[in-house]
């Protein structure tokens, strides 16, 4: 073991034992972000300040929440909304969290598309990313049952009767996730388990796992331009910062993240206060009752496109039922985004809008994913379960025909 | 359709506006893609929440407080019915409603028609038996009617008193000849100024009933939940609950669904689930939101109504005011804080660019 000097002051003490100094400046001042970026740049440090807000209010909601049949809906409706100082608060930060942490999500997720800041070395960013859309999304519809609605229940019902579609063990597997034959008390209690630890805890590892594999491809930058990284923060460090093409971690690029977030907290705070009631649907202000189904049953609004591509098969086709199609429809709409790296065969790194093929791909996706959330929440009788059933088709069809659409540009820009 | 088309719409128009944009050398770069990622967050939102609000629960006809049945006789033409016999009926009570009564008459009345079954405890008539025993006896426990003559229309008080089950549109649950009869019988017999006096009566016997006590020092919001809560129990509280302000349906929970074939709903969280716009809409007329419902007009007031969906928001939304409060200062706060962020990003970037 190394001598060890008295130290002269605090942060010494620290720096003597853990080697504070090397590490900020590895990890901060030292770690390097281009400087050619906008603010679509700051939604990860928002994912991260909306997580937090979510993990407290839900610490401070898990001290008064009962998971028990008999018990949830009152100890979120009464206790919680009416009772606890400030349960309201908690409760409605939550709600409107998770919500507004899915449409910074998707924010996050259709930047990184748009500017191709998925390939070419960045697979793993991606595909880490998408790990953690899929587990937020369990994270978000086991959350959802707790306060044991009829939406929570009837969406409970309906999403896990979704597995009893899987060949051969379909229907076993339905009961082994319930832990019973019906949604019930056990279904209750094991999604009260994974939501408070199980997948938070996933979650964090996985935010740690996505923030490293920034690290050595780096962050794309607003022009996809690959430069020598060494060389421009040898300029940045020199005190060329105006030349640099690189900016530090901290303070620089911190700066504008607590910027954007600070702007975004008062159009968040806004939705908490006045305009919570998207986030939390009415018909889950009446307790849940197995015996009565509500008129119409419909997941929250983020995972309405891909509810709507699950329902949007409604007939058989080739001696293949419906509910079949559907679920494999289903699988592979949640599949199929992470292996997007492959689909997309094009080496150019470049906004969608500079690319002569992919910009039609990505719009027409875009609006075809408008026209399948705002479908799924139709009732799906009449024009609507067709509209539902072409745009499903579509989806299918832009994410096969993707690999030839950018073989082709790939093509075309090599000839000019 | 619509809604596929106005999105295929947005998109190209999106395309094109970025595209233009782009070419536009005066508007910052970062602001067009604010534009442009707000109007499809706002496109979205209007589609799932506005939007399909509209699509699943179509508009009704206005809730109507004159109970002349006008509008409802103006429907019934519109569907190509005859509405001779609802104008006629209605066109009786509404006369009935103009007279000027006579209270004294109008007690003798009541005392000799009403006080066997109702209670009107205010003054001084007690109810007979206990409510288990009532509600076995009549399926529902019969209205203390204290109150009645405010909180209920008089023209509605008036059709009530002729034909119940025409007035409150249960017909459904009573055909005439049916098995089922209702507890009530109509008092088709009785003279027009008979029925007036006994409104006068109820209505007389009302303005003598004092504002319910409160501790001294109440709150306004205390004083006015108290009152709405007198009016509340009255007018639901016989079938309903309201467990989060330990109100408990006078009528047991089993003889009430063997009385009208479905437990009726305990209300404390009506006003979340429900909204205000429905609840007026609903109590109103129940049929009109809900046709087949085993729940009857009660013919409140406005006055009465409002003052049944305020008690429903003070007890099922009784943090609105501290929320109400809270949220400008929570705003302000972030406000400053935002302008602060700026300026600190301000002084950072100065020397990166």
């Amino acid at each position: 073991m190394a001598e060890f000097e008295k130290a002269n002051s605090v942060g010494e003490w620290f720096d003597q034992r853990l080697n504070t100094t090397s590490f900020w400046r590895v990890m901060m001042t030292e770690y390097w972000i281009p400087k050619n970026i906008n603010f679509l740049w700051a939604m990860g440090a928002l994912l991260a300040t909306l997580f937090t807000l979510l993990l407290v209010s839900g610490i401070f909601l898990l001290m008064y929440y009962k998971p028990d049949v008999n018990m949830a809906f009152d100890s979120v409706n009464y206790t919680i909304m009416q009772e606890v100082a400030y349960g309201w608060l908690f409760r409605n930060i939550h709600g409107v969290g998770a919500s507004v942490v899915f449409l910074v999500i998707y924010i996050h997720m259709f930047t990184g598309i748009y500017y191709g800041s998925y390939k070419k070395g960045r697979e793993m960013i991606w595909i880490s990313g998408m790990l953690l859309f899929v587990l937020f999304s369990a994270e978000g519809f086991s959350g959802y049952m707790l306060p044991w609605g009829q939406m929570s229940y009837w969406a409970a019902y309906v999403i896990t009767e979704i597995f009893g579609g899987i060949p051969f063990i379909g229907d076993e597997l339905v009961i082994w996730i319930r832990g019973n034959f019906y949604v019930s008390d056990s279904t209750l209690t094991r999604f009260f388990m994974l939501h408070v630890l199980l997948i938070p805890l996933v979650i964090l590892g996985t935010i740690v796992f996505h923030f490293y594999t920034l690290r050595f491809p780096h962050v794309n930058n607003e022009e996809g331009e690959f430069f020598d990284y060494k060389e421009e923060a040898e300029k940045y460090k020199s005190g060329d910062k105006a030349n640099a093409k690189v900016i530090s971690f901290w303070p620089d690029f911190l700066s504008k993240d607590f910027m954007v977030i600070s702007l975004f907290m008062i159009f968040f705070f806004y939705l908490v206060f006045y305009h919570n009631a998207f986030a939390m649907d009415p018909v889950n202000f009446d307790k849940a009752d197995g015996l009565k189904t509500p008129a119409h049953i419909y997941p929250e609004w983020y995972f309405l496109w891909s509810y709507e591509v699950l329902r949007g098969f409604f007939f058989e086709i080739a001696g293949i039922s419906g509910k079949d199609l559907g679920l494999i429809a289903f699988g592979f709409a949640q599949a199929i985004f992470f292996v997007l790296p492959w689909l997309d065969k094009s080496p150019m790194v470049k906004p969608a809008n500079q690319r002569p093929l992919f910009k039609w791909w990505f719009w027409l996706m875009m609006a075809d994913l408008f026209v399948l959330t705002i479908f799924g929440k139709l009732p799906p009788t009449g024009a609507n379960a067709w509209v539902g059933f072409y745009a499903s088709i579509t989806f299918i069809v832009l994410f096969v025909s993707l690999p030839f659409i950018t073989k082709l540009e790939a093509k075309k820009a090599g000839g000019n | 359709m619509f809604s596929l088309v106005v999105g295929l719409v947005v998109a190209v128009v999106l395309l094109v506006l970025n595209i233009v944009m782009s070419k536009l050398p005066f508007v910052p770069k970062e602001f067009r893609i604010l534009t442009i990622v707000s109007i499809m967050v706002g496109y979205i939102y209007w589609g799932f929440e506005p939007f399909a609000h509209h699509e699943m629960h179509p508009h009704v006809a206005e809730p109507s407080y004159a109970f002349d049945g006008k509008a409802e006789a103006e429907a019934m033409k519109e569907h190509g019915q005859d509405a001779a016999e609802i104008e006629a009926f209605w066109g009786r009570a509404a006369a009935i409603g103009a007279l000027a009564g006579n209270a004294e008459a109008g007690k003798e009345l009541v005392v000799a028609n009403c006080t066997g079954c109702h209670a009107i405890a205010s003054e001084g008539f007690e109810q007979s038996l206990s409510n288990e025993d009532l509600a076995a006896s009549y399926g529902v426990v019969p209205p203390d009617l204290s109150i009645a003559g405010k909180i209920y229309n008089h023209n509605f008080l008036a059709g009530f008193i002729i034909d119940p089950v025409k007035a409150m549109h249960i017909e459904h649950k009573y055909p005439v000849g049916g098995a089922k009869v209702f507890p009530m019988p109509g008092s088709d017999w009785m003279g027009d100024q008979e029925i007036a006096d006994m409104i006068a009566y109820l209505s007389d016997a009302a303005s003598r009933v004092k504002a319910p006590e409160v501790k001294e020092g109440a709150s306004e919001f205390e004083v006015s939940k108290a009152a709405n809560r007198k009016v509340f129990e009255a007018a639901c509280g016989r079938c309903h609950s309201m467990g989060y302000a330990g109100i408990e349906a006078l009528t047991p929970a089993d003889v009430m669904s063997a009385y009208i074939g479905a437990t009726p709903p305990d209300l404390s969280q009506y006003i979340r689930s429900r909204g205000d716009e429905f609840l007026h809409n609903f109590i109103n007329d129940p049929q009109r939101k809900l046709h087949g419902t085993g729940m009857p007009r009660v013919g409140l007031t406005l006055e009465a109504e409002n003052q049944v969906v305020e008690y429903m928001e003070q007890i099922g939304d009784s943090k609105k005011a501290e929320r109400e409060e809270l949220g400008p200062k929570v705003l302000i706060y972030l406000v400053i804080l935002a302008l602060f962020a700026i300026l600190w990003k301000k002084q950072i970037w100065r020397d990166l660019h």
